[in-house]
This record gives structure tokens, C-alpha cells and sequence, in this order.
């Protein structure tokens, strides 16, 4: 089963810095990613992109998680080559990861 | 008990104008908010003023305020924007050009400047940049801009004077919103628990749609009726800090917890500590819920002290930034495309031409997650993408060309060639003492 199928997801940017929130659509979820979905499982998914620490931020009580990847946006988005600058499109990976 | 309805009217510096103009005729708000100053924006804005020192305020403004006004006097509904970008006063002017030009009597308006602290740049030579940590002065000539992060309560000043609309520049999102909540309710600055929940409000409705169904939509997963005419969120607090979010009825979109989840969590890292020029804000133990359709209520967020340090967003010039893309369609195209490359990359070392970085993207195959394709034989197409950056402008135009030249000279079928050469304007960050920015106001009134 893919992320996409129990969660939702949206990317925000500052600087060279990328969040990703991921969010269950229903609460019983919550403990299958909490345990499967971690830091260290979402630096290697990005392996390719984020090449900082990856931090993970638990948001119980709306049933979130924020994940703060670092130096992931190729310099910062005013000088990124990349083609998303901005990594909007990093939650779509993250909703494509296998658990 | 006391509520205030503030309508958002924009979200980014190129929103559309429609939303807010429902808003502030059926809306019932007591403000509208326009957000429009992402982080390079003002450095930007200020290589505008630069070039006229009349200029450096938002593109739109004019074309906003035109349509804005008028409504906003029938409607008693007063604005907050922070589109004076990197010049609040010369925008002032303008928007009392505009009401003069239209007519309109009564209109008392506020110019709330202090953040551009360019001038002042030399004392922080020993700062380094957050990012990179590039000191100061080894950047000194390249830099363009210095615009501190300022908060509510030059906003909130102004409406106690009697401004109908305030103008700022570098203020934090959310405060924008924060201002007008401060000012009609009296909160005292240091309460940090309702500071934290009136900057959890504005920090909700600073993007715009982002929060009532824009920027959210996946077909088949989270649908969204009428997306393409999605209305802007209509925040309505009280002076205890409660809130609900909602928006126009026949309006598309929706407001659900989802949306408002996305939202509470957009651009934050810790969700215990998000730092603006008035609070710590704390979303940690924010909880949503849905009322009835389109209305969500949040409860939950609080707030501590605030550090003392303002953010200050640095802009430099940092040489040129090339794209240049060329696509290859049919059998062999993945193949013909990293021809392409190859053909580029030994052009390039033969000439000595030597981009500071450059990088090749297969549009539909790796262009967004850098995936490492080998052979993908049946892309039905394939666009390549040439991105470098380079410190000297010929050294863009050299990159620009070889792919231009991949017209004649290249493989077959290559078609669609688009090149494009920009100045990059980086942004860095220092942390000074609030201390060391005053804020000052200067009003102006549209005679009666």
C-alpha cells in the first residue's frame, strides 16, 4: 500500500529548507505511521534531493506529522536549477512511499 | 462577546482580485488582508526603487486598489497590505492618487515603515548568512536589500489612529492579520497566549485559497467542488482568541479539517516554536473541527515569548541563472535526448566554458526527483532541460547557444527549443535585535 491511501500531504519551503506535512484521513492510522513512516525512512526515500537532516514533528491531537528536511532545495529557492524550485512537488513522492 | 470577520483579499504578490471583491461586497468583514511579499520579492521591489525612486512597490497595486477602494469605502471595510513591498510611502501616494482620482472622501491612510534596514547594513559585517553562512561583508557589494521582519503592532497603531488603510512592507504574514485583531480587541502585546492564537489565525489565512480547497485537490482522493472558482477564507475570531474559518457561500472550494490541517502546517518546522516578530507562536496542540460545511473552528493555539531577534531577509545578486529545453518525441526519443546532453556537455568542456553548476533534467522522467534513468525506450516523449548557473552573463549566453544550436546539428526531431536568461537575486537570512528597528508610521487623508 502506498502513503496516498491513508494520508494526505502538502510541501512548504523557506529557504534551503523543505516541510512536508503528511496527514491521516482517519485517526486509527496514525500509530501505522508513527511507527513505519520515520525520520530516517523519509531521508533515504529522498535520498536522491535532501542532503541535511531530516526531522520529524508529531502532531497527535490533528493526527499530523511534519517532516523538516534540510538542505533540500538545491541552494535555497532563488538560486535552485532544479525545475520545482520551490519542491511543491515533494509531497507526491512522499504519498508514493511503500508501506 | 466581541467578533471581528477579516476576509484574506490575496495570497501571493499574482493572485487573482475576483475572491476579494466577493468578499468585501457580501462578506460582511470588518477588514480585508492582502498578502503579497514572498522572500525575494522585496529585494526584487527594491531594484525597482533603485531604478525610480517613485517605484518598488507591488506590480498591482494600482490595478488592485482601483477595484478595491471604491468597495471598501461603500462597504466600510478597511485594508491591510503589506504591497508597499520596498516602498510604503511612494505606495501611500498612489493609493491617495487613486481615491482622489475616484471621488471617494474620508479615507485616512498609513504608511508603516522601519523594516528596510539597508542603510544600517554595515553594522552586522560580522553576521553570517543562516544558509550558507556567507559572512556579510565578503557579499557587501553584491548585496541589494535588507528588509527586517517587522510585526502587528505598527499595524495596530495605525487602526488606532484612525487609518482606513495601512501599507507596510517587510511585515510577517501573519501579522498582518494579528494588527487588526490587537487593535479592535485591546490585547496587550505581551499576552503571549492570545498573540500565539491570533498569529495561528493569520498564519492560517496568509495564503489565501490554501486553507478553503486551492492547492489541495487530487482527484478521486480529495475532491473539491468548483475548484476554478474557489473562494478566499473569511477568518472570524473573538476577543478570547476562538476562531472559525470559512468563506462565501457559491463560492467553490471547501473548508474542511483537511484544508485547514495543510494549511496549520504549511512553511512551520517545530509546530511548538514558530517564530514571528510578536510570538513564539504554538500550533502543537491545535485540534479542528468541522461545525457545519464550509466552517471549521480551531482551538488550541497559544504562545510564548518572543525571541527579541527579528529575521532579516538579505538580497544579493548572485550572477545568472540559464534554462535552456528542447524535446524529442516518438520511438528512441529518451535516446535521442541523452544524445542531446552529451552533445551539450562536450561542447561546453571543449570551450572551456565552465558554469558554476549545471544540470541536465528529462522532463517527464527524472525533472523533479532526480530518479536515475537508464533507458527508458518507450517514452513517447522527452523534453531535455539545460539549467545552469554562472557568474558571468556571457558564460549564460554560451550555454544558451550550444542548445540553440542543437537545431541543425543535433539529433533528429529535436523541436520547441526555449531559452531563458535571468539575474539571480539570492536571499539569506541574519537575526538582529529588535532593538534596532524603529518603526514609524506616516499618514495621509483624502481631503473631505
Amino acid at each position: 500500500m502506498k502513503l496516498r491511501e491513508i494520508a494526505h500531504s502538502r510541501t512548504g519551503d523557506k529557504g534551503n529548507i523543505s516541510n512536508i506535512s503528511l496527514i491521516v484521513y482517519n485517526a486509527e492510522d496514525y500509530s501505522l505511521i508513527e511507527e513505519k513512516v520515520t525520520a530516517e525512512v523519509v531521508k533515504e526515500w529522498f535520498r536522491e534531493i535532501v542532503r541535511g537532516d531530516v526531522i520529524r514533528y508529531d502532531l497527535p491531537k490533528i493526527g499530523a506529522f511534519n517532516f523538516v528536511m534540510y538542505d533540500a532545495l538545491g541552494g535555497g529557492v532563488t538560486k535552485s536549477l532544479a525545475q520545482d524550485m520551490h519542491g511543491k512537488s515533494l509531497s507526491s513522492k512522499l504519498l508514493d512511499l511503500e508501506i | 462577546m466581541k467578533t471581528i470577520r477579516i476576509g484574506s483579499g490575496a495570497g501571493y504578490a499574482d493572485d487573482r482580485l475576483e475572491p476579494a471583491l466577493e468578499i468585501i461586497e457580501k462578506g460582511d468583514v470588518d477588514y480585508i488582508v492582502f498578502e503579497c511579499l514572498a522572500e525575494r520579492t522585496i529585494a526584487i521591489a527594491q531594484q525597482r526603487k533603485m531604478e525610480n525612486a517613485e517605484k518598488g512597490y507591488d506590480n498591482l497595486l494600482a490595478y488592485r486598489m482601483e477595484q478595491v477602494l471604491p468597495l471598501c469605502s461603500a462597504n466600510n471595510v478597511k485594508v491591510v497590505t503589506n504591497m508597499g513591498a520596498a516602498n510604503p510611502l511612494a505606495a501611500a501616494k498612489l493609493v491617495k492618487e487613486i481615491a482622489e482620482a475616484q471621488g471617494l472622501q474620508n479615507i485616512k491612510i498609513a504608511a508603516v515603515v522601519g523594516d528596510d534596514v539597508f542603510s544600517e547594513i554595515n553594522r552586522y559585517s560580522e553576521e553570517t548568512l543562516l544558509e550558507n553562512g556567507r559572512k556579510i561583508s565578503d557579499i557587501r557589494p553584491s548585496i541589494v536589500s535588507a528588509n527586517a521582519y517587522i510585526g502587528a503592532a505598527g499595524i495596530a497603531e495605525a487602526l488606532k489612529n484612525g487609518a482606513d488603510i495601512v501599507i507596510t512592507g517587510r511585515a510577517a504574514d501573519p501579522s498582518l492579520f494579528l494588527g487588526p485583531i490587537i487593535h479592535e480587541f485591546g490585547w496587550a502585546l505581551d499576552d503571549v497566549d492570545l498573540i500565539g492564537k491570533g498569529t495561528m489565525a493569520g498564519h492560517l489565512m496568509e495564503c489565501g485559497s490554501q486553507v478553503t480547497g486551492g492547492y489541495f485537490a487530487d482527484p478521486g482522493y480529495k475532491d473539491v467542488p468548483d475548484l476554478w472558482k474557489v473562494g478566499f477564507p473569511i477568518l472570524e475570531i473573538d476577543e478570547q482568541g476562538e476562531l472559525v474559518i470559512s468563506k462565501l457561500d457559491g463560492t467553490g472550494g471547501l473548508v474542511s479539517e483537511a484544508t485547514v490541517k495543510e494549511q496549520l502546517i504549511y512553511e512551520i518546522h517545530d509546530p511548538a516554536n514558530y517564530l514571528t516578530p510578536d510570538v513564539i507562536a504554538d500550533f502543537s496542540g491545535a485540534e479542528v473541527k468541522q461545525i457545519e460545511k464550509d466552517l471549521v473552528k480551531i482551538t488550541g493555539g497559544s504562545g510564548k515569548s518572543k525571541s527579541g531577534y527579528l529575521k532579516t531577509s538579505i538580497g544579493y545578486q548572485e550572477g545568472f541563472m540559464i534554462e535552456a529545453e528542447i524535446s524529442y518525441g516518438g520511438s528512441g526519443s529518451f535516446d535521442r535526448a541523452r544524445l542531446a546532453q552529451d552533445i551539450v556537455s562536450k561542447r561546453l568542456e571543449q570551450a572551456n566554458v565552465e558554469p558554476g553548476e549545471i544540470r541536465f533534467d528529462l522532463i517527464g522522467l527524472n525533472s523533479l526527483y532526480q530518479d536515475n534513468v537508464k533507458n527508458q525506450g518507450t517514452a513517447k516523449e522527452v523534453r531535455l532541460r539545460v539549467a545552469a548557473r554562472t557568474e558571468e552573463l556571457e558564460t549564460a549566453v554560451a550555454v544558451s547557444r550550444e542548445v540553440e544550436s542543437l537545431y541543425t546539428n543535433g539529433p533528429a526531431g529535436g523541436g520547441g527549443i526555449r531559452t531563458n536568461i535571468k539575474p539571480i537575486v539570492s536571499i539569506g537570512s541574519i537575526l538582529i535585535p529588535d532593538t534596532d528597528v524603529s518603526v514609524k508610521i506616516f499618514y495621509s487623508e483624502v481631503q473631505k
